[in-house]
């Protein structure tokens, strides 16, 4: 106990100082500090507290964001608010808020077998599986059957006499998630969207091609179909529950692929209690999350921040683009930046599986290490573009107004850095 | 330069007639094949025949669809494991990617796509047999192959070097029927030595996704073969933005 106490004390001096020298917000290499000191750390942080788990391909940060406010009606929520996802992340923001009594951690999906095991969760958010960084990660089919598994494990847990039993929260429109989830002792199912369905063709249980029709999915193959939700969406601004729950959901974030994270946050915060009438306010609060969607003052342009990593996220991207448009007026120019540094995956062939066709009739300019990649592409699509060598070229480039912005995560990052880390 | 379609060892069916009122391409399951930006291969060669005053025709066939034996072109992609072996199943059932070789369709197949060509693969310890339109066999490596891929091709192409991103776990052992298609100069390939192969009008290559996009003369070669015209015969178009590409990704991995 005095090891994971002095573990606990360096994690915060560490990120202290990590802030204090510029080199980031400290939740890395706090945490990794402690657990150096403590392996157990984590597990010693998260026990008594009650703790949610959000993981999935696309949108944990937001609804990680989403769910921590909802619960903040209960009291303080130790959250990984920067997005550091694994155990690092998830030690150091426990460790700095050593009396929050709940926990909401956005977690890496190849870690929710540890941080599963070490965290003993009451509710874990699965939100979808898709093809994400493919040179480094493994293949979505494979982290789908992975996450079975350790979901599948938590049937011993529920049957161990005394334990607290996790529930899962899983959208059961996406076939992958729904075949992993299904294996877990309780679920909640929540409909929440799949507008990128290129990774589910296939049934993950035996093969066959999935029969999809509107949003039901089901295989003929085998007994594996869309469960029915107990959440969804009943219109833009009402959230459907049980028991007859309707709730007004009004938020500031766009795009309907967040209107579907709130359904998730809604779902697992009542598991802790919370009524969505109480959280629903909480989340009309929320207007960016560690930049994006943020809209930042440059030079009289208004600059909106979109971060898109996948292809599933860039589909989404561009529907909150369009959604913005004022009506009557011409549609605001487009800026998509492109890196390929490692944390973004090395490979750039994804940008095929988008397409861009909806960016017609806005001016479209492109920038990023990889803006030939990008230039190719678009124009195979018959979008036209600009290529220029710098976000300040791009600013310089469009008139006062609006600009949006859509970027991957490293192309993302250095915009951020050169308007001067907006929030 | 059209070469002959006999070399890639399969009779040849003059009865079989081609379409000549427009090129048609067919992608072969794209519903299963389709893991790295696939789409690209097809798009590009739709793209660049249009150029040049063609009408296209596309044709995705779905895994539960028929191939049909006309096509001009057939792409085929790259799958993770259970597609891939569902896909090998269903093009061996089929026959009509191996009757349409044998009437002279040209054939362009990338990363998964050319072990699915070959006799047979190897998934989870398993060997699966392959469409057999090249004289080749695949196993695993010892470890994935991912990166950058750069490879001198064989002269008797005549195009520039090629240039993509591989990412596959297969090695590839070449029959002496199967001609390789580059020499490695960065990155793995088939053994780390050779990259690809190809025979009479069918390609495999470990490039995945849209090879295409670096490699406009490889899309300009398999046009030249599906319109029975020498590679020369395509007018040119204007190519700046797959040059700069080219250019700036040979510069970013090439020794200097
Ligand atoms: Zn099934």
């Amino acid at each position: 106990m005095v090891r994971a106490q002095l573990a606990t004390a360096l994690v915060r001096t560490a990120a202290r100082l990590s802030r204090m020298t510029g080199r980031g917000d400290g939740s890395v290499i706090g945490g990794r500090i402690g657990l150096a000191v403590e392996p157990r750390l984590l597990t010693v942080l998260a026990r008594g507290r009650q703790v949610a788990l959000v993981s999935g391909t696309n949108g944990k940060t937001t609804t990680t964001r989403l769910l921590t406010a909802a619960l903040g009606t209960l009291g303080p929520v130790a959250s990984n608010s920067y997005g550091a996802n694994m155990p690092t992340g998830h030690t150091t923001a426990l460790a700095q808020s050593p009396n929050a009594q709940h926990a909401v951690l956005e977690v890496d999906e190849h870690y929710l077998r540890t941080v599963l095991a070490e965290t003993r969760p009451r509710v874990v958010a699965l939100l979808n599986l898709s093809r994400d960084q493919l040179d480094r990660a493994m293949e979505v089919g494979m982290l789908a059957d992975r996450w079975r598994e350790v979901l599948g494990a938590l049937r011993e847990q529920a049957a161990t006499p005394g334990a607290e039993p996790t529930q899962v929260v899983a959208n059961c429109d996406d076939p992958l998630v729904t075949w992993a989830a299904s294996a877990a002792p309780q679920v909640i199912w929540v409909a929440a969207g799949q507008r990128w369905q290129e990774d589910s063709w296939v049934c993950p249980q035996c093969g066959a091609h999935l029969k999809r029709e509107g949003v039901d999915w089901a295989c003929p193959g085998c007994d594996l179909r869309r469960p029915q939700p107990t959440w969804w969406l009943a219109d833009d601004d009402t959230v459907a529950g049980p028991d007859g729950i309707r709730q007004p959901v009004t938020l500031q974030l766009p795009g309907r692929v967040n209107r579907a994270n709130a359904v998730t946050a809604l779902a697992a915060a009542a598991l802790f209690g919370v009524r969505p009438a109480d959280a629903a306010p909480r989340l009309a609060e929320v207007a960016s999350i560690a930049g994006r969607y943020a809209t930042v003052e440059r030079d009289g342009r208004s600059i909106r921040l979109l971060l898109a990593k996948n292809p599933a996220g860039w589909l989404e991207a561009f529907d909150m683009v369009d959604r913005i448009s004022p009506a009557g007026a011409p549609p605001p120019p487009v800026l998509l930046s492109i890196n390929a540094r490692v944390v973004d995956g090395l490979d750039t062939s994804w940008l095929y599986d988008v397409d861009y066709a909806s960016l017609r009739g806005h001016r479209v300019l492109v920038t990023g290490d990889r803006r030939y990649d990008l230039a190719v592409r678009l124009e195979v699509n018959e979008v036209p573009f600009e290529v220029v060598d710098a976000f300040t070229d791009a600013l310089a480039a469009v008139p006062p107004g609006r600009l949006e912005v859509i970027a991957n995560y490293t192309a993302f990052q250095d915009i951020r850095a050169e308007l001067g880390r907006a929030n | 330069m059209p070469t002959d379609p006999a070399a890639s060892g399969l009779p040849i069916d003059p009865a079989a007639a081609r379409s000549d009122s427009h090129l048609r391409i067919v992608w072969v399951y794209p519903d299963l094949l389709s893991t790295y930006g696939d789409r690209g291969n097809l798009l590009i060669l739709a793209r660049r025949a249009q150029a040049r005053g063609i009408d296209v025709e596309t044709i995705p066939i779905a895994y539960d669809e028929p191939i049909p034996r006309s096509g001009d072109i057939y792409l085929v992609g790259g799958g993770e494991d259970r597609p891939q072996t569902l896909a090998a199943q269903r093009m061996r059932a089929d026959g009509g990617l191996r009757a349409a070789v044998s009437a002279g369709a040209a054939v362009l197949a990338v990363c998964a796509g050319i072990q699915l060509i070959g006799e047979y693969f190897h998934i989870d310890g398993n060997r699966i047999a392959g469409a057999e339109l090249l004289d080749l066999r695949s196993d695993r490596g010892e470890s994935r192959a991912v990166g950058e891929l750069v490879g001198e091709v064989d002269p008797r192409l005549g195009l520039p070097l090629l240039t993509g991103f591989e990412n596959h776990g297969g090695r590839c052992h070449l029959g002496p029927a199967a001609n390789p298609l580059a020499k490695v100069l960065v990155g793995t390939g088939n053994d780390g030595k050779t990259e690809g192969a190809w025979a009479g009008r069918v390609i495999g290559t470990y490039l995945h996704g849209p090879a295409l996009s670096r490699n406009p003369a490889l899309a300009d070669l398999v046009l030249s073969w599906a319109l029975d015209v020498p590679l020369t015969a395509l007018p040119p178009i204007d190519d700046s933005w797959p040059e700069r590409l080219r250019a700036e990704r040979l510069a970013a991995v090439l020794p200097r």
